[in-house]
């Protein structure tokens, strides 16, 4: 089912499209060798040339190099083997030299698609126009004085890339499903962290909206959100407001707006008019970049698997359905986590405790993953203690729970706690003669044809095991004991 | 003789067989520029006590036997290098009090080298100009005179008047220069000196405040032929800090300027002529050519047909560029800072009152030239045009080995001349813009005075990286034109 924005004139289709700022995990910044430590005191990873003190100049650094080339590898693209940078120049106190350097008109990736996945399984290729390199900027700090602005140059000079895509993204779902894909993608290449609250992943949006099979309206840019929630917040009241634009005969405005996550909005932070002329030209400073094909063979050979490729793989391996692989690959370190406890067991019970039981108790505690209390070792172990008969799936989620409350390992906590499954016959049938003698009347029931009591008694014989009881041998003993 | 009259490779001489020590060759410089530096005005700071102490290490490496290519030398650096610990102004109001905390890299190779700095030398404001007359720091006297006007104060040339100037009056044994149009070969010509300029990529741009990053070559200005081919051995090589430094090795550039110009081709280009050049300027050329072919070069008519773009694309690449690496100097971090009301009103103040005329105009051509609308038809065909310079000079190299030209359309005119006309004051670079934007070595050779008595040089221009060459035939020019006239002001001439 498409989305659109009803309006007084019908249903309106929204086209959105998403350049998206990753800062490169490097050591070095872009051009200065400075140090890209994050948090690190204000004014303390700042070199001479992110300062753009006279005579500096800028040399690339070939590890951000190779990590848009690995970005552009795994998101299908075409590497550009010639790009070039240029200036972009603007005046700001964070923008020491008055230009920032960027590739403008030939950009070291190309052409590529991100495949996203929607909540009612479809999936659609997003194109992915282009990755370029370029500086960030520092940051103005307009909070620390009463009367003056502090500049921190920490961030002046670090890598980004800027990662644009085409006006493919038709509703606010599918621009959320390409933000969290991208970043899958860019923390599984280990090139960006992928974290928008930091900071280190900013999204631009362009929204427009028209009617159904007519040509593209005008776009607006809503600059800088930071969140996934937000971009979707973003489109759909951006969308609407163009719809009423145009519905009350007015013509949406080429401009860029900003995000109000309080009041639900956005609003105008430049138009046209004062748009910058950012008199972009080649800087005369770097010579084009030249890449070596067998270089991009070799960072090719090295990528990690990506995350379609594993998902391909576990449902075609562990036999998984499409839905649980997907979420099982979403994040690098929960498919690791799967495989290791996968490895040798029930591919699809380690899949349901691993979304099910495992999950809810990382949301509940709001741990990670890395910093799981149950380790992938002792989830395994609870999991092989079910299928040697030691405790039954019951007692093995209360094992689980105090696994995740002590992180200690399930054989220590079934021996400490007692736990350890029944399978003596001669105790569960004591057990079962007492609950049938002490329920005769239910008895009487059951054979007169209310079979639904079986039920029952296993429940009875089973909490008079305090759950111990291996469940097949107790149900084989009431039956042979009711003689069916 | 003074010290102060040797050459630098003579001086040298001397140095390594104790004829005299670097303290003695740097106090009788040191007293000269004290003499006459209030009148020249070449310098814009002496490092005297720091050129002491560096000659005194000198003559104690030289007593441990450490000869290295410069020790004990005395020379000067233009302005626009940073030297750490050493104010550097650009010849800008705008760098303020501004003093390096590092040193650039032709500077720390000359220092390696073993040279000792007399000083800063006054240059046109960012290297902006030909007579250096737009330097905050007042204007150049050029050492020599016009005979019949004595009276007359003339400009040094530009940029790197301020070099040239005080190489000429013996304030010192060579100095470094920045060529971007022609800002060490046209002062060169003005003051009866050397000066070179490389292959672009041949000396590194880092620490050098930069004025056009695509045009910027460092070089030297120095009395002889020879001495620029020592001070290019120690200035250049390949710098992993500067993308567009060339890792090609230097080559024996001394050794080239005792080579025989015999059976080599020289390139006469019919292009090279001005609308009222004077005809003795004509007449040197052609001397110049007979020089050569008598020293047993070959000498065949050559065409650049692109050579009357040269200065328009000059005039549009140069600005352009300068337009944005001057962006920098907005008062938020270093030099000049004159406060306003806002952010905008801070920028507006700082860069009016920081920068003079020229520059303001440059940064103005540049910003225009590289705007939406109008980059296409200006910067673009610029660089179109910049491409077929270029292969003008490389089809002309695959024919001959070097091309003879004159250096400037003019000798030295007087100060305040030319200063109501932009245009005419840019006409000075017309012979020696088209090497900048092809980026291959050329040279200026004082070869002959003009009716006023004032130098005349000739350019020689080169393949690229063939600064061997350049040498080579500018030692024939030098040998053959053995031009021996003095600057009217000089070391040891009364005041």
């Amino acid at each position: 089912m498409s989305y659109s924005v009803e309006g007084a004139t019908g249903p309106w289709e929204v086209v959105v499209g998403m350049e998206v700022h990753a800062q490169v995990i490097s050591k070095a910044k872009l051009f200065s060798g400075a140090p890209t430590d994050f948090g690190a005191e204000p004014n303390t990873q700042v070199s001479f040339v992110d300062a753009a003190f006279p005579g500096m100049l800028p040399v690339i650094d070939r590890e951000c190099v190779a990590q848009a080339v690995r970005t552009g590898l795994g998101l299908n693209a075409h590497i550009n083997v010639v790009s070039r940078f240029d200036r972009k120049n603007y005046f700001y106190p964070d923008l020491p030299a008055g230009y920032q350097i960027s590739q403008y008109q030939h950009p070291i990736v190309g052409e590529g698609t991100i495949e996203i996945e929607l909540a009612d399984g479809s999936a659609r290729a997003i194109g992915i126009t282009r990755l370029h390199l370029e500086q960030d900027a520092g940051k103005s700090l307009h909070d620390q004085h009463p009367t003056k602005s502090l500049i921190d140059l920490n961030r002046a000079g670090v890598a980004l890339m800027e990662i644009v895509s085409e006006p493919d993204l038709r509703s606010p779902e599918e621009a959320g499903a390409y933000l969290r894909k991208l970043r899958t993608i860019l923390r599984y290449l280990g090139t960006c962290d992928g974290n928008m609250e930091e900071g280190s992943m900013r999204a631009d949006v362009n929204v427009s909206v028209r009617k159904h099979g007519d040509p593209y309206r005008t776009r607006c840019e809503v600059k800088n959100v930071n969140s996934v929630r937000f971009v979707m917040q973003a489109i759909e009241a951006e969308a609407k407001r163009q719809v009423d634009v145009w519905e009350s005969g007015g013509t949406v405005e080429q401009e860029t707006r900003l995000f109000d996550p309080g009041r639900g909005v956005t609003r105008s932070m430049r138009t046209k008019e004062d748009a910058h002329d950012y008199r972009y030209f080649p800087d005369p400073d770097l010579l084009p970049l030249v890449l070596d094909e067998s270089w991009i063979a070799e960072l090719k050979a090295e990528l990690p698997e990506l995350p379609d490729a594993k998902k391909r793989r576990f449902v075609g391996q562990y036999g998984l359905p499409a839905y649980d692989a997907g979420v099982l690959v979403a994040e690098q370190a929960t498919a690791d986590f799967y495989e290791t406890v996968a490895a040798q067991r029930d591919a699809k019970q380690v899949a349901n405790w691993v979304m099910g039981d495992f999950f809810a108790a990382l949301n509940r505690t709001g741990r990670t993953v890395a910093d799981s209390p149950v380790s992938a070792e002792n989830l395994g172990k609870l999991l092989d203690l079910i299928s040697d008969g030691t405790i039954n799936g019951r007692i093995a989620k209360q094992v689980f729970e105090a696994m995740v409350a002590t992180g200690h390992d399930p054989g220590s906590i079934i021996d400490a706690q007692g736990l350890r499954q029944v399978t003596d016959t001669s105790a569960i049938d004591a057990a079962v003669e007492r609950v049938l003698a002490a329920n005769a009347d239910k008895v009487a029931e059951y054979r007169a044809g209310k079979d639904k009591l079986f039920g029952f008694f296993v429940g009875q014989v089973m909490k008079a095991m305090a759950g111990k009881g291996n469940p097949a041998l107790v149900n084989e003993v009431i039956r042979r004991h009711l003689g069916n | 003789m003074m010290l102060t009259d040797l050459t630098l490779a003579a001086a040298r001489s001397g140095l390594r067989q104790r004829a005299f020590t670097s303290r003695e060759l740097t106090e009788a410089h040191l007293a000269a520029i004290e003499a006459l530096n209030p009148r020249l005005n070449a310098f814009i700071t002496v490092t005297g006590e720091q050129a002491l102490a560096q000659a005194d290490a000198a003559d104690a490496a030289l007593a441990r036997g450490d000869e290295r290519p410069l020790t004990g030398v005395p020379i000067a650096m233009k302005d626009l290098f940073c030297t750490e610990g050493v104010r550097t102004t650009a010849g800008s109001r705008i760098l303020g009090p501004f003093v390096p905390p590092y040193e650039s890299t032709v500077s720390a190779n000359l220092l390696r080298a073993g040279a000792v700095f007399l000083g800063k030398t006054n240059m046109d404001e960012f290297a902006m100009g030909s007579s250096n007359m737009t330097s905050a720091y007042g204007a150049v006297e050029n050492p020599w005179k016009r005979r019949q006007d004595a009276d007359a104060v003339l400009v040094p040339g530009g940029s790197s008047g301020g070099s040239a100037a005080a190489v000429a009056a013996r304030l010192a044994l060579g100095a470094t220069g920045t060529d971007t149009g022609g800002s060490i070969r046209q002062p060169a010509s003005f003051c009866g000196i050397v000066g070179l300029k490389p292959t672009y990529g041949r000396c590194s741009r880092w620490g050098v405040v930069a004025f056009a990053s695509s045009l910027d070559h460092p070089g030297p200005l120095a009395r002889s032929v020879e001495d620029c081919a020592v001070l290019l051995g120690a200035m250049a090589g390949h710098d992993p800090k500067d993308s567009t430094s060339a890792d090609v090795p230097l080559g024996d550039y001394q050794g080239a300027c005792g080579r025989s110009v015999k059976g080599m081709r020289i390139g006469v280009p019919r292009e090279y002529r001005a609308d009222g050049m004077p005809e003795e300027i004509e007449a040197l050329w052609r001397q110049g050519v007979d020089w050569l072919r008598e020293a047993g070069a070959e000498v065949v008519d050559v065409s650049l047909p692109h050579t009357k773009y040269g200065l328009a694309t000059y005039y549009i690449v140069a600005p352009a560029e300068a337009s944005s690496n001057l962006a920098r100097y907005d008062g938020v971090r270093f030099g000049l800072r004159t406060n306003g009301k806002d952010l905008c009103d801070l920028y507006e103040r700082t860069r009016a009152e920081g920068f003079g005329a020229e520059v303001r105009r440059r940064v103005l051509i540049g910003t225009y030239v590289l705007s939406a609308g109008y980059y296409d038809a200006y910067y673009l065909r610029a660089q179109k045009v910049r491409a077929l310079i270029l292969r003008d000079f490389t089809e002309a190299f695959a024919r001959v080995d070097a091309l003879l030209t004159p250096t400037a359309p003019s000798a030295a005119f007087v100060q305040g001349e030319k200063m109501d006309d932009p245009i005419k004051m840019y006409l000075n670079d017309l012979f020696t813009v088209p090497a900048d934007l092809a980026g291959v070595p050329a040279i200026s050779v004082p070869a002959g005075l003009d009716a006023n008595g004032l130098p005349i040089g000739l350019q020689v221009i080169g393949k690229p990286f063939d600064e061997e060459t350049v040498f080579a035939v500018g030692a024939a020019i030098e040998r053959a034109a053995s031009f021996d006239a003095l600057p009217t002001i000089r070391a040891g001439t009364a005041q």
